[in-house]
């Protein structure tokens, strides 16, 4: 599984891509992708809010993740 | 239904956005131009860069220029945000909007730069002398 980061998400992590194992990783939901990123880099605990985009649309915590979805991750949005 | 005038753009030219706007059942158009402040709560800026997921971006910029013509019924409508770095006074987004009459473009041009704000994703970044923030990141 593969997850697009963007903005501060870039900058914890690191780069713009980044690859969870598919076998011992693997998060299921959005949820548990969250608790997921936060156990790995805790920086994202600190954070405002924290969203995940699953095909470029806002996914609620119980949304289920599938092989071949796009995944982003979502910190606090600054536009305008 | 209208269809509205999306984009994220390197370089943003709000002189184009009333021929944009401008339209035969139109008695008021309403502009916002969000543009680069040379500081924030008092500390210097010296630039900004904006990213934008833009696959994203475009879908949600599009939800709420729909959301805000059915709601007002606008004859055109523009959301237009620009991306990469920009310098001080350098315009960063437009939004509009155009309606038989005035109070609903300023109602729909509030809601247009509000929401976007709320929900696109876009994301600032301010440079100042000795450090960069990405905005709006931490409480």
């Amino acid at each position: 599984m593969e997850v697009l980061l963007f903005g501060i998400a870039k900058d914890i992590v690191g780069k713009t891509l980044y690859e969870l194992d598919d076998v011992t990783d693997n998060p299921k939901s959005v949820l548990e992708l969250k608790q997921y990123m936060v156990a790995q880099f805790p920086e994202f605990g600190k954070l405002s809010s924290l969203a995940i985009a699953v095909n470029s649309e806002y996914a609620a915590d119980d949304v289920s993740l599938k092989q071949g979805d796009e995944i982003a991750i979502i910190p606090p949005v600054s536009g305008g | 239904m209208i269809e509205p005038i999306i984009e994220i753009v390197d370089n943003l030219d709000p002189g184009k956005v009333y021929q944009e706007l401008s339209h035969p059942k139109s008695g008021g158009v309403c502009v916002f131009v969000g543009a680069v402040r040379d500081s924030t709560q008092g500390e210097e800026v010296v630039s900004l860069e904006f990213e934008s997921y833009q696959r994203m971006a475009l879908k949600e910029m599009r939800k709420i220029a729909l959301e805000a013509a059915e709601k007002w019924t606008l004859n055109a409508v523009v959301v237009r945000h620009a991306v990469g770095a920009k310098e001080i006074e350098e315009p960063v987004v437009v939004v509009g909007a155009s309606a038989a009459h005035r109070d609903a473009c300023f109602q729909a041009c509030r809601y247009l730069i509000d929401t976007l704000k709320e929900r696109v994703p876009i994301w600032k970044k301010e440079y100042f002398k000795n450090k960069t923030v990405w905005v709006s990141a931490h409480p």
